[in-house]
């Protein structure tokens, strides 16, 4: 079984903030992370090559040359294979643009069985990439799994959601966006923290996996921000403290009872 | 934070950075709950085994990742220590009970049981101490009596780390009891041989996560191919194992008062009484400067001391007693003046000092009591002194 696990780098979402004049993310001086939901799927990815002798883990992400410290990350936990596709071509990649750019540089590697991201990414969060990915490789593709099976050639796919959860199938190829819930990802290895030293990663450009010019980068993207800012914080409202959590719990009822909500 | 330059390889920071991430995500979080429940931290010690830090003392032939470098296990040590020594001991004890395997055993011997323990699937552990047999550790009375290919093991060992939860097992026994120390013998046992069998799990004041049982043998048939070197040569293995073993407990001992430490500035940083923190007073100021003191110089000479083993000194007998000495003396009082900066806070369960403080106590009694340290130490002196002055 071939596993391909999309991966992002991201600012560590604590420390961001937004600059009010480009409404872009300010990145300076911002420790960069492996997105923490990518951490899931590759879990899930490598939980699987325990399980299914034979299994090779490939590792792709999509940015600039620092990127490449995600994948020896990926390499210390297990990865067999890694992939960076950095070009300048790629430069403002909306999630249309991305998801098509990734898409090509998976049809380039050996026939992937299962595609394996993250939710979302925690700088975006827009939990489009892995469909928009699947959608350009004609996979299926299921969105919040926390759990897989494989057996014969099917996936059986549990989709969660907030009051319970679907137990899907489907055949192979396709493609999963994996939620937090699914594992607690392991930590690298020595042996994997050495491996990853010594790896010599070359980029993959955009000429190498044969992408349309025409798709890519901010010019190709549909999507314009039009404004990002921080939402202000809320105000108003009714505060209660310092009394009995009894005598504080009915005048909540009262008040709601009062307001014919409950 | 300002620290010193010990001349640490690149393996030994990497491990050091590795094994305080671990601790920090893995060990801290679960900590007061183990304490708690007595719970052995299996899963803890799975991860470490799948992250090829089990072997970090293991030569490479075998499985493991030693290179003569044995500061990367001594730190793996203290890391974990810092934060919590019932699982730091649970980890340490795989070594102590796989030393007389790697000092005295044969190639094939080393061959056959070294690589399961140096990846992790398998555990070790060391059975010398019977009920009648502590500081005088000669005494033993399990016995070992050869018939045929086979020893027929028949005692009781106890208070044995790791006891249940091991799979190999380093075991003393007479084999001639007229013989007293020199009739010693030690044998590679594997869990499962028939005639074996564990006795309960000890209730402890401290290191409450490590698996603490009595070791009983009734007719147990071992293999004569388990025995390690010849007959009667049980005890050097044994005295040679706590010589490389001890600074293991001295990095307990540092790594354990260094997390008190820690724990103890935090405090004294955030808590303000009198309309500031009370850092902030001399007093108290003082205490943890002395604290602080403390626990580097323990540092310094478990370190020295480990590194000097691997530049091949000779006679380290007396420095690994003199580590394991101080640097556990210096963890009782660093522990039990964290309780006191913490004050009355310190002495409730919700805040991990009181923890350590327990758990500090056992570093003075166990792999030789403080006691016997300094008769090691006071022995080497007069030894030392007296061939001087026949010069």
């Amino acid at each position: 079984m071939h596993i391909v696990v999309c991966v992002k780098q991201v600012p560590n979402t604590t420390q961001v903030r937004i600059n009010p004049e480009t409404n872009t993310l300010v990145r300076d001086g911002v420790e960069s992370i492996l997105n923490p939901f990518d951490e899931n799927a590759l879990e899930m990815a490598l939980q699987l090559k325990e399980k299914h002798a034979g299994t090779k883990v490939t590792v792709l992400t999509m940015g600039p040359p620092q990127a490449a410290e995600v994948l020896k990350e990926a390499v210390g936990r297990g990865a067999d294979a890694v992939v960076l596709l950095c070009d300048r071509a790629f430069a403002g990649s909306d999630t249309w643009a991305t998801s098509y750019a990734l898409s090509t540089a998976i049809r380039k590697l050996e026939p992937a069985d299962l595609v394996l991201f993250g939710k979302q990414a925690i700088d975006g969060d827009t939990a489009q990439v892995g469909p928009g990915v699947a959608d350009w490789l004609g996979m299926p593709c299921i969105a919040y799994a926390r759990k897989i099976e494989i057996a014969d050639g099917r996936a059986v796919v549990e989709r969660a959601f907030e009051d319970g959860y679907e137990k899907l199938e489907t055949p192979l190829p396709c493609a999963l966006t994996v939620l937090k819930e699914a594992n607690v990802p392991r930590m690298a290895s020595l042996r994997g923290k050495m491996a990853a030293k010594k790896l010599a990663l070359q980029p993959t450009t955009a000429e190498a996996v044969g992408a349309d010019p025409a798709k890519l980068g901010l010019n190709a993207s549909p999507t314009r921000v039009v404004k990002i800012f921080s939402p202000p914080p809320k105000t108003g409202g009714v505060k209660w403290q310092g009394e009995e959590p009894a005598v504080l719990a009915q005048r909540l009822a009262d008040l709601l009872r009062e307001r014919k909500l409950i | 934070m300002a620290e010193l330059n010990y001349g640490l390889s690149e393996l030994a920071l990497e491990i050091r950075g590795m094994v305080r991430e671990f601790a920090e995500a893995r060990v801290k979080p679960v900590r007061a709950e183990l304490d708690e429940t007595g719970h052995f931290p299996t899963e803890i010690l799975r991860e470490l085994g799948k992250m090829d830090l089990m072997g970090l003392y293991i030569p490479t032939e075998y499985g493991g990742t030693f290179e003569g470098d044995s500061m990367p296990n001594l730190i793996a040590v203290e890391e974990l220590s810092r934060i919590c020594i019932g699982v730091s001991v649970s980890f340490a004890a795989n070594g102590l009970g796989a030393d007389p395997i790697l000092l005295g055993a044969s190639d094939e011997q080393k061959k056959k049981f070294l690589p399961a323990l140096a990846s992790g699937e398998k555990w070790a552990a060391y059975a010398l101490t019977e009920p009648n047999a502590g500081s005088d550790a000669g005494s033993i009375r399990t016995t070992a009596v050869k018939k045929g290919d086979k020893y027929v093991l028949n005692g009781t060992k106890q208070w044995i780390t790791n006891g249940g939860e091991a799979d190999i097992y380093t075991v003393f026994a007479v084999t001639d009891k007229n013989r007293g120390a020199r009739g010693v013998s030690c044998f590679i046992v594997e869990k499962g041989t028939p005639g074996f069998t564990f006795g309960k799990k000890e209730n402890k004041l401290g290191i409450r996560a490590s698996a603490t049982r009595e070791l009983i043998f009734e007719d147990c048939e071992v293999p004569a191919a388990n025995l390690i070197g010849r007959e009667g040569t049980g005890f050097i293995w044994a005295m040679k194992t706590f010589d490389v073993s001890r600074p293991g407990i001295a990095a307990q001992a540092v790594g354990l008062a260094q997390g008190a430490l820690d724990e103890a500035v935090t405090y004294a940083k955030v808590r303000e009484q009198f309309g500031k923190p009370i850092i902030a007073n001399q007093g108290l100021s003082w205490m943890l400067a002395d604290m602080a003191t403390k626990v580097e110089t323990a540092r310094a000479l478990t370190y020295a001391t480990v590194q000097s083993i691997d530049r091949g000194v000779k006679d380290y007998s007396k420095f690994s007693a003199m580590c394991k000495v101080y640097a556990s003396d210096v963890a009782m009082q660093v522990t039990t003046d964290a309780v006191q900066v913490f004050g009355g806070y310190g002495y409730m369960k919700e805040y991990p000092v009181e923890k350590m403080m327990r758990d500090a106590k056992i570093l003075q009694i166990y792999e030789g009591t403080n006691q016997i340290q300094r008769d090691i130490i006071g022995l080497a002196l007069n030894k030392e002194y007296g061939a001087v002055a026949k010069k």
